[in-house]
């Protein structure tokens, strides 16, 4: 049987290649479908590698607490605009919730920040030393500022690559440099590792950390000491955050006094709900291509099953003559399956190429993250001879139940 | 027709074989009970007007097709209900064909048209080939190995043919006019070997013809009238093609 099989592949390789234009628009089909599994796959893995380090960026198992919005005279205020957290709720919570391994708070603005002669417009953020940890940043020199620094609202600041890159001349030692936000000097004590893009575009490297303390005597103002743009806290498992969520939940609605039928004034969010949104996109976009990557199979195969239709035909005559000579059923019937994956096979090689290149192309000319996965390129493969295989059993059973003497006769 | 000397050894004994083809209403008698015995070793002649049932009779000795009614042995087995595989496999093992047309798989050379029965037995490529390339040898082919049957005359391409049939080591060789597309030189060629073959290696052969000086090759003819046999002689070796 092996012998056989061997010959049979010879066979139609050689049939095949006689017919050059003809298997090759027969493998079209597949051709693309194959392509688009391939470059599909690279692309939604790309995504999803993308936005999972995203999400991971932010911390581990952290969950964000925003203020609600604020209705004042039916004008709403968006979210964050009414000050109802305060530095007191995230004590409570770390004393209340034993789920919570840590709570931070921090409040942001966008300050004009200056060194020598060189200026930036950029985030600046008063935060509690909890907050570096929760959020899981690193440092490239330096280090965090600690709690001395924040009850003495020392003027220590930490910056983010981007806004070092914006105020420094290349080479420049920022490290114990003095830089000025809204005119009040602040030294530099720590210089922040970068983290890249957030989940949600913005660039997570455009960033000043000065204590809150400071931020809130020396620089923002305030008109109510002690409340925050944002807590943080954080879970040592994942597995806690749903329940941790709902220990918060309950916490505040307690301390800020609201009635069963009034809502939340105020957003919880977790990692999980922030990578969700993205999961989702990307896994639409996974479906759709994963349509068209069908319909391109389909249309391949029946593009397939149509050239071995004609095939049979048109070798009527040689299927009777190998009948003649002893070939059974399962010879001829074996003999056309082994075309067909022949052809659906090469089809999927090449596919495989084309859509290579195309994420590669995705890559180079739209910037998108792409991944290449060899279980997508198996389970391609393994696509393409399913093909061949369905789609040329019709043709190879019709060969193989031909009556001898007819197809010795059909001229 | 009943023939006298049935016996027992025979390599194909047929009792009372019919052949009824329905065409829509009509119902065609092709066979019409046949009794026919043929001893290993002969050469037989089938001789007949189209339509007098040679053909069929043919592709039902040739295992090609099945009987309507009757039966018919072949070397002592049964095939008159025999399942489609094993017709094939006897087809593989017993029977060689030469056909009118030559048959041969086009733009495949001649070794691997001569290879084909063996092909499909499971015989090593190796083993394929080396037998093949003997075939070719016998019938006078040798060096012609891989050239397609486009680039080899009819009788060339009949030899190929031959090799194909005989590559098997088949007990019967039908041969279905063979020299019907052949002019004469080339038909005393291929006559030649067919009766060589019978000669000396003791193949039985059975030729259907209507040719009279092809048919004189053989030892016995048999003259198909309206799906019976009507004539059955046995002569004396034959004139070599002198009629």
């Amino acid at each position: 049987m092996s012998a056989f099989v061997l010959l049979t592949v010879m066979t139609a390789l050689r049939i095949l290649s006689r017919n050059r234009l003809r298997a090759g628009l027969t493998m079209l089909g597949i051709v693309i479908g194959v392509g688009a599994v391939i470059a599909m796959v690279s692309i939604g893995q790309g995504a999803r590698e993308a936005v999972q380090a995203q999400v991971a960026s932010m911390g581990t198992n952290v969950i964000v607490i925003m203020p609600g919005s604020t209705t004042v005279s039916g004008v709403r205020g968006g979210q964050g605009g009414a000050v109802t957290l305060t530095i007191n709720d995230a004590a409570e919570l770390k004393k209340r919730s034993p789920l919570l391994s840590d709570t931070g708070w921090a409040r942001r603005d966008v300050m004009q920040i200056v060194n020598g002669n060189r200026n930036w417009n950029g985030p600046v953020n008063g935060v509690s030393p909890s907050y570096l940890t929760i959020r899981d940043w690193s440092f490239m020199s330096g280090g965090p500022f600690t709690q001395t620094d924040m009850e003495s609202a020392a003027r220590v600041a930490l910056i983010g690559q981007t806004t070092l890159e914006n105020l420094f001349d290349a080479g420049e030692e920022a490290m114990g440099a003095t830089i000025r936000i809204k005119n009040v000097p602040f030294q530099i004590v720590g210089v922040l590792a970068p983290k890249g893009q957030s989940a949600q575009g913005t660039d997570q490297d455009d960033v000043i950390f000065i204590p809150f303390t400071t931020a809130e005597r020396k620089v923002f103002g305030s008109q109510f000491l002690g409340s925050v743009g944002a807590l943080f806290a954080s879970t040592d498992q994942s597995a806690d955050l749903p329940e941790a969520v709902e220990h918060i939940r309950e916490t505040l609605r307690a301390r800020h006094r609201l009635t069963p039928d009034q809502a939340d004034d105020f957003t919880i969010r977790t990692q999980v709900d922030i990578g969700k949104v993205q999961e989702s996109t990307s896994q639409t976009l996974t479906v759709m291509l994963f349509a068209i990557a069908s319909v391109s199979l389909l249309v391949g195969g029946i593009g397939i099953m149509n050239i071995l239709l004609v095939s049979v035909t048109e070798r009527t005559k040689e299927i009777g003559v190998r009948m003649a000579v002893g070939a059974k059923r399962i010879h001829i019937l074996t003999q056309f399956l082994i075309e067909a994956m022949t052809l659906s096979l090469f089809g999927g090689m090449i596919g495989v190429i084309v859509g290579l290149v195309g994420a590669r192309l995705t890559t180079v000319i739209a910037g998108w993250p792409t991944m290449i996965s060899v279980e997508a390129i198996l389970t391609a493969f393994l696509f393409s001879l399913t093909v061949g295989l369905f789609f040329g059993l019709y043709p190879a059973n019709k060969a193989a139940r031909l009556n001898p003497i007819e197809a010795l006769r059909y001229e | 027709m009943a023939d006298e000397n049935v016996s027992m050894s025979g390599l194909i004994v047929c009792e009372d074989l019919w052949k009824i083809y329905r065409i829509g209403d009509v119902e065609v008698q092709a066979l019409r009970g046949i009794n026919l015995t043929i001893d290993r070793g002969e050469f037989v002649a089938v001789m007949g007007t189209s339509g007098s049932g040679k053909s069929t009779l043919m592709n039902l000795l040739g295992c090609l097709d099945q009987p309507s009614r009757g039966r018919y042995q072949l070397n002592g087995l049964d095939v008159s209900t025999a399942k489609p595989d094993l017709l094939a496999d006897l087809r593989n093992r017993q029977i060689g064909f030469v056909f009118q047309n030559f048959n041969l798989i086009p733009r495949t050379s001649a070794l691997e048209n001569a290879q084909l029965p063996l092909f499909y037995r499971g015989v090593s490529i190796k083993e394929q080939r080396r037998q093949a390339a003997a075939a070719l040898q016998r019938v006078g082919l040798a060096g012609r190995e891989q050239h397609y049957p486009a680039q080899l005359s009819g009788g060339q391409q009949q030899r190929v043919a031959i090799a194909r049939a005989l590559v098997g080591a088949p007990s019967i060789l039908f041969a279905d006019e063979p020299t019907g597309n052949l002019d004469t030189a080339s038909s005393r060629e291929i006559m030649d070997i067919l009766e060589h073959l019978n000669r000396e290696d003791g193949i039985t052969i059975i030729l259907v013809t209507h040719e009279p000086d092809i048919a004189a090759y053989a030892s016995r003819e048999l003259v198909m009238k309206d799906g019976q046999i009507v004539q059955d002689v046995r002569r004396a070796p034959h004139l070599s093609g002198v009629t």
